[in-house]
C-alpha cells in the first residue's frame, strides 16, 4: 500500500514550520535557543517519556502523571526536611516516591478499569480530585495530625508547607555530576547511537523481515551529531558555553531503552494487545485488567522520577503548583511529535520535546516582535501549549473521518 | 452403538432463554477426519449450539443447557472457553478476532508467545521474558504452510484481503497443541469465490489430518462440495441429519426454509405494475455488519414490497442508507426526484419515513411519553404541534393530545393513556407507537424494518394487518425489511432477496420454498439459471 508521507505526517510538519518561523522572528541566536532548549529537554524529557506505556496499553494520554509528580514532591519536602544534600538526598527522595508513585498508580488504574473508553478525561478529573487531597495533606494535615516542625518549609504559625519551598542543596545534584560541552556531548552521541545502530544492523543480519531493519533512525541520528560536532567544534562558536548534563540524559537514554526493551518481552506484547483490542485480548485469556494497571502504574513511577529530575533541576519548589501543568506540557510535547491518542513512540515523544520546547522558547520573543507587547508574548506560550493539544487532537480526528469517505469512495 | 468411533457427541442438547425455547433435542455426532455441515436459517439454533459447545458465559449465566456433550466417548462439563480450548475445540470466529495492527505471527500466537528468559525475567518474573520471534516465525510460517497461505507471515494483517484474515484464523486454530475439533462459523460469508475454493481445499486438508469440522454454513454449493454429513436445523430443532450421498441442493434448501406460511394478503397476484415510487441504482451503504454493495431495486407506488435475506448481507442496511442514518453513496429517486443521500432531513421532506428495526435504541424517546413520542418526528420536521411565537416555539400540548388520542385508537394500542412512558409499553405496542410517529409525517413512502423482531405471537399479526391497512386504505408504498421470510410471504407482493450486499433475485410470495432457500443462500443463479420476474 501506499502512503502518503504529507498526510501521515501532517501534524509534526505543520509544528515544524510554524517553530521556523517562531525563530525566525524571535531574532534570537541559535547558540542561545540550544542552550536553552538542553536545560528544558532535561529537565522534562523523563516526563515525556512516562506517557508512552499507557498509549500503547489502550489508555490514551495519561493525564494522571501528576499523581506521579505529587507523590516526588512529597519525597522531596520529607528530605528538605530531613536536610540530606546532594545526590544522596535524590536518591532518598526516589527511593521514598516509588512506594508512593506505584500506589497512586494502582488506585488510578483501578479507577480506569471502571470507566472505560473515558481513560483520558478520568485521569484528567482524578488528577484535578488528587489535587485536593495533595493541598489538603501540605496545607492543614502537616503540623496538625502530622506533627511537624520546621520553621524553614513551614508557613510561620506551624500549619502547612511554605508556598515555596528552597532547594538549594539538592540544587543541580544530578545535573552537574558531569557536564560536557555541546561539541564534546556530540561526539557522546554519535558513537553511542553508532554502535547501538551497528548491533542492530549485526543482530538482526539474518531475518528475511523488513521490519527488522531498525538500525536507520540510530544511524542517521549518529550522523547528525557528528555534523554538528563539525559545525560547532571551532572555540569561537557560541556553541562551547553551552554545556550538557550528561548524567540526566543518560537517566532519559535509559528510560528510552527501557521501554525498547519491554515492546520486546511478553509483558510488551501483552501492552500492545490490549491496547489494540481488550476483547481479542480477554478470549485469549490476557488478564487485561491487571495488564492495565501495570501499564499506569510504570507510567506513573517514571513520572515521579521526572519531577525528581525536574526539581533538582529548577532549585525550588513551588509546592502548590511545580506539578499542576507538568501533564498537560509532557501532553502537548508528545502529540507535537505525532503521536496520537493511540499511537506514540519514543521517536516521537523525543520529536516532540524538541519541538515544543524550541516553541515555547521563541514564542514570547517571536509575539513581542510580532505584536510588539512583551505581555502578550507571555500569553502565546500558554496559548501554545493548549492550543497544540486542541489542534493535534483535531488533525487526529480529521484525519481519521477523512480515511472514512475515502474507505466509502473506493 | 461404539463410542470410540465419534470425536466428539452432542445429545439431546436443548436450551431456554427465559423461558423461551431455542433449542430442543439436538443431536449431533462427529468422526475423526468428518467435515459435518450444520445448515440453517438465522435464528434456527446454530449459534447457540456453538456457544453451548464452546461454554461461552451467555449459555451458563442464564441457567445453563440440557443434554450431555461427550468427547471421546467421556462426558464433560464445557463450563468456559478456556475449558473447551483445553479439550481441544478451535474456532474459526465469523467476525474475525484478529488484531489489525499485529502481523500475521503476532496473531497467530497471541497469548501463546514463544519466550526466553534473560536478566531482567530471572529477577522480575516471567512477564519480562523476551519474546522468541524466530521461533514464533517459524511456527506461523509452518502453519501457513499447512492451509497453503502464500504470505509473509510478518505481514500485518490491517490491509490484507479479507480472505487471507479468515486463513489467519485457520492458521491460528492448526497452530494449537492437540486440535481435535475446529468449528467453522459462516466462514465464506465474506469470501471472493476463489478465496472461498482455497479455504474449502484447506478444510479438506485440514480434516485429512485427522482434526474433525463442523461446518456452519448457509451455502447449499458449498455444504455439497465438502461435506461428508449434514444437519438441518429449523426452529431450535433437528430437522434432519443426512449424508451427502443420499441428498441434493434442492432438498437442502428445501428442509432449511420449509414453514407454513399464512397469508393475510390473498390477492398478492392482482398487483399492476405502476409508477415507479423509489428507484434504487447502485446503492452503497457502510453499516457495520450489513454493508450494501451494490443494490439496483424499483420500487411501485402502492406496493408492499419485502426485502428478506440473511443476517448480515445487507438488507438491513438499505434503508437505513436511504434515509441517512449510514454513510451512503448512490443514485435514488423519489417519484422520478433525485434524493440527497447522507441527509436525514431531506429523506423526510421527500416522503418517506422510517420504522427503525432498533425500536428501543433509535425508535423511541424511551422516558418520554407516548404522545410526545407520536409527535416528535413531525414536530421536528414540519414544525406541526408547535406554536409559533416570533422565533420561540412551544409545545401545542392540545394539538398534541388530540393527535395522540386518535391514533392510539387507529392503531390500538394497548396503555393507560397518552401520558405513558414507552419505557413500560410491550414490545408490541412499542413498535405500534414507533409507527404513529412515522405515520404523523404522512409519508408518501414508509419504510419498515423488522417490524415484529421480539414481540409475541399475537402482537405480530396486528402490526402486519396495521401495514396492510395502510396500504390498502390509504395507498401507501410500503418497503418492509424483515429477517422472517414467513411474515414477509405473508403480505408482501413481491419480495427482493439480498444477498452479499447485492439484490440475488426478486421472488413473488407464492415462489417455492426450494427457491427461497436457494436464493437465501446466494445458490439461486448457480443451480437455476434464470431470471424470475
Amino acid at each position: 500500500m501506499k502512503r502518503n508521507f504529507l498526510f501521515d505526517n501532517m501534524v509534526v510538519l505543520l509544528f515544524v514550520a510554524i517553530t521556523g518561523i517562531g525563530i525566525w522572528f524571535s531574532g534570537l541566536s541559535l547558540g542561545f535557543v540550544v542552550m536553552d532548549l538542553v536545560t528544558r529537554i532535561a529537565r522534562n524529557g523523563l516526563m515525556v517519556v512516562a506517557l508512552l506505556i499507557p498509549v500503547t496499553a489502550g489508555m490514551g494520554l495519561n493525564f494522571a502523571v501528576i499523581l506521579g509528580a505529587m507523590a516526588a514532591q512529597i519525597a522531596i519536602i520529607a528530605v528538605i526536611h530531613w536536610q540530606i544534600a546532594g545526590i544522596s538526598g535524590i536518591l532518598l527522595a526516589t527511593l521514598l516516591s516509588t512506594p508512593l508513585a506505584i500506589l497512586f498508580g494502582i488506585f488510578i488504574g483501578r479507577l480506569l478499569n471502571k470507566t472505560r473508553g473515558q481513560e483520558m478525561i478520568t485521569s484528567m478529573i482524578a488528577g484535578f480530585f488528587a489535587d485536593g487531597l495533595y493541598m489538603l495533606l501540605l496545607m492543614v494535615i502537616v503540623g496538625t495530625l502530622i506533627p511537624l516542625r520546621n520553621p524553614q518549609i513551614m508557613l510561620p504559625h506551624g500549619i502547612g508547607i511554605l508556598n515555596t519551598v528552597d532547594l538549594a542543596i539538592l540544587r543541580g545534584a544530578v545535573d552537574d555530576l558531569y557536564r560536557l560541552s555541546f561539541p564534546h556531548f556530540m561526539v557522546l552521541v554519535a558513537v553511542i547511537f553508532l554502535s547501538i545502530g551497528a548491533w542492530f544492523q549485526y543482530s538482526t543480519r539474518g531475518s528475511r523481515q523488513p521490519s527488522a531493519k531498525k538500525a536507520l533512525p540510530f544511524f542517521l541520528i549518529a550522523g547528525a551529531a557528528a555534523i554538528s560536532f563539525v559545525l560547532t567544534r571551532s572555540p569561537d562558536s557560541s556553541f562551547v558555553i553551552v554545556s550538557v548534563p550528561v548524567v540526566t540524559f543518560a537517566i532519559i537514554g535509559l528510560a528510552c531503552a527501557f521501554l525498547g526493551f519491554i515492546a520486546t518481552t511478553k509483558l510488551g506484547q501483552d501492552f500492545r494487545t490490549v491496547g489494540q483490542d481488550q476483547h481479542v485480548a480477554k478470549i485469549s485469556g490476557i488478564d487485561v485488567d491487571k495488564t492495565r494497571i501495570i501499564a499506569i502504574t510504570i507510567s506513573t513511577v517514571m513520572a515521579a522520577w521526572g519531577q525528581i529530575l525536574l526539581l533538582s533541576n529548577l532549585g525550588n519548589l513551588s509546592t502548590y503548583g511545580s506539578h499542576i501543568s507538568v501533564g498537560v506540557f509532557a501532553i502537548a510535547a508528545l502529540l507535537i511529535g505525532g503521536a496520537t491518542v493511540t499511537k506514540a513512540t519514543v521517536g516521537q515523544a523525543l520529536t516532540g520535546l524538541v519541538l515544543f520546547h524550541t516553541l515555547f522558547l521563541v514564542s514570547p520573543m517571536a509575539g513581542r516582535n510580532l505584536l510588539g507587547d512583551a505581555q502578550l508574548g507571555e500569553f502565546f506560550r500558554v496559548f501554545i501549549a493548549y492550543g497544540v493539544i486542541a489542534v493535534s487532537l483535531a488533525m487526529y480526528a480529521w484525519k481519521r473521518a477523512y480515511a472514512g469517505k475515502r474507505q466509502l469512495r473506493s | 452403538m461404539e463410542h470410540d468411533n465419534y470425536v466428539l457427541e452432542m445429545k439431546n442438547i436443548g436450551k431456554l432463554y427465559s423461558g423461551n425455547r431455542v433449542l430442543k433435542d439436538v443431536t449431533l455426532r462427529l468422526r475423526p477426519g468428518e467435515i459435518h455441515a450444520v445448515l440453517g436459517e438465522n435464528g434456527a439454533g446454530k449459534s447457540t449450539l456453538m456457544n453451548i459447545l464452546f461454554g461461552m458465559p451467555v449459555i451458563h449465566t442464564t441457567g445453563g443447557h440440557e443434554g450431555e456433550i461427550l468427547i471421546d466417548g467421556k462426558v464433560v462439563a464445557i463450563d468456559s472457553p478456556f475449558e473447551s480450548m483445553k479439550l481441544g475445540i478451535g474456532m474459526v470466529h465469523q467476525e474475525f478476532m484478529l488484531i489489525p495492527g499485529f502481523t500475521i505471527t503476532e496473531n497467530i500466537k497471541i497469548n501463546r508467545e514463544i519466550t526466553r528468559p534473560n536478566i531482567a525475567s530471572r529477577i522480575f518474573g516471567p512477564a519480562l521474558k523476551s519474546l522468541d520471534m524466530e521461533a514464533m516465525d517459524s511456527d506461523a510460517r509452518k502453519a501457513l504452510d499447512t492451509i497453503g497461505l502464500n504470505i509473509e507471515e510478518w505481514t500485518k494483517i490491517a490491509g490484507m484481503p479479507v480472505g487471507y484474515m479468515q486463513f489467519v484464523e485457520i492458521a491460528r486454530e492448526i497452530d494449537k497443541a492437540d486440535m481435535k475439533i475446529i468449528v467453522f462459523d459462516e466462514p465464506t460469508a465474506v469470501l471472493t469465490e476463489s478465496e472461498a475454493d482455497a479455504l474449502l481445499k484447506a478444510m479438506k486438508v485440514i480434516a485429512d489430518s485427522g482434526i474433525a469440522i463442523l461446518f456452519i454454513t448457509h451455502r447449499l454449493d458449498e455444504v455439497m462440495t465438502i461435506a461428508d454429513n449434514i444437519t438441518v436445523l429449523r426452529d431450535g430443532e433437528l430437522v434432519r441429519t443426512l449424508a451427502k450421498t443420499e441428498t441434493n441442493a434442492f432438498q437442502l434448501a428445501e428442509l432449511m426454509v420449509g414453514r407454513k406460511v399464512e397469508k393475510i394478503v390473498q390477492d398478492s397476484s392482482s398487483m399492476t405494475k405502476s409508477e415507479i415510487a423509489v428507484s434504487i441504482r447502485g446503492l452503497k451503504v457502510l453499516m457495520p455488519g450489513e454493508n450494501v454493495r451494490q443494490v439496483d431495486l424499483d420500487v411501485f407506488a402502492g406496493e408492499i414490497i419485502g426485502i428478506g435475506g440473511l443476517g448480515g448481507q445487507g438488507k438491513i442496511g438499505i434503508a437505513n442508507g436511504i434515509m441517512g442514518l449510514y454513510p451512503a453513496a448512490g443514485q435514488v429517486s423519489i417519484f422520478g426526484k433525485p434524493l440527497a443521500l447522507s441527509d436525514t432531513k431531506a429523506a423526510y421532506e421527500a416522503g418517506l419515513a422510517f420504522v427503525s428495526e432498533d425500536r428501543r435504541g433509535v425508535g423511541l424517546l424511551l422516558d418520554s411519553s407516548i404522545e410526545i413520542n407520536i409527535a416528535f418526528t413531525a414536530m421536528q420536521m414540519r414544525n406541526s404541534f408547535l406554536h409559533r411565537l416570533g422565533p420561540f416555539s412551544q409545545l401545542a400540548y392540545g394539538k398534541i393530545r388530540k393527535h395522540a388520542l386518535k391514533k392510539i385508537a387507529d392503531l390500538d394500542i394497548r396503555c393507560t393513556g397518552p401520558m405513558q412512558l414507552t419505557r413500560r409499553l410491550s414490545g408490541g405496542n412499542q413498535q405500534k407507537v414507533c409507527i404513529a410517529r412515522a405515520l404523523a409525517l404522512d409519508p408518501k413512502i414508509l419504510f419498515v424494518s423488522e417490524p415484529t423482531r421480539g414481540i409475541d405471537v399475537g402482537a405480530k399479526k396486528i402490526v402486519l394487518e396495521t401495514l396492510v391497512k395502510l396500504n390498502r386504505e390509504l395507498g401507501m408504498t410500503i418497503i418492509m425489511t424483515s429477517s422472517e421470510l414467513a411474515e414477509l410471504r405473508s403480505i408482501c407482493q413481491r419480495i427482493a432477496i439480498i444477498c452479499g450486499g447485492r439484490v440475488e433475485g426478486i421472488l413473488s410470495p407464492d415462489a417455492s420454498d426450494v427457491d427461497f432457500g436457494l436464493m437465501m443462500a446466494g445458490d439461486y443463479h448457480k443451480f437455476r439459471g434464470k431470471e424470475v420476474v
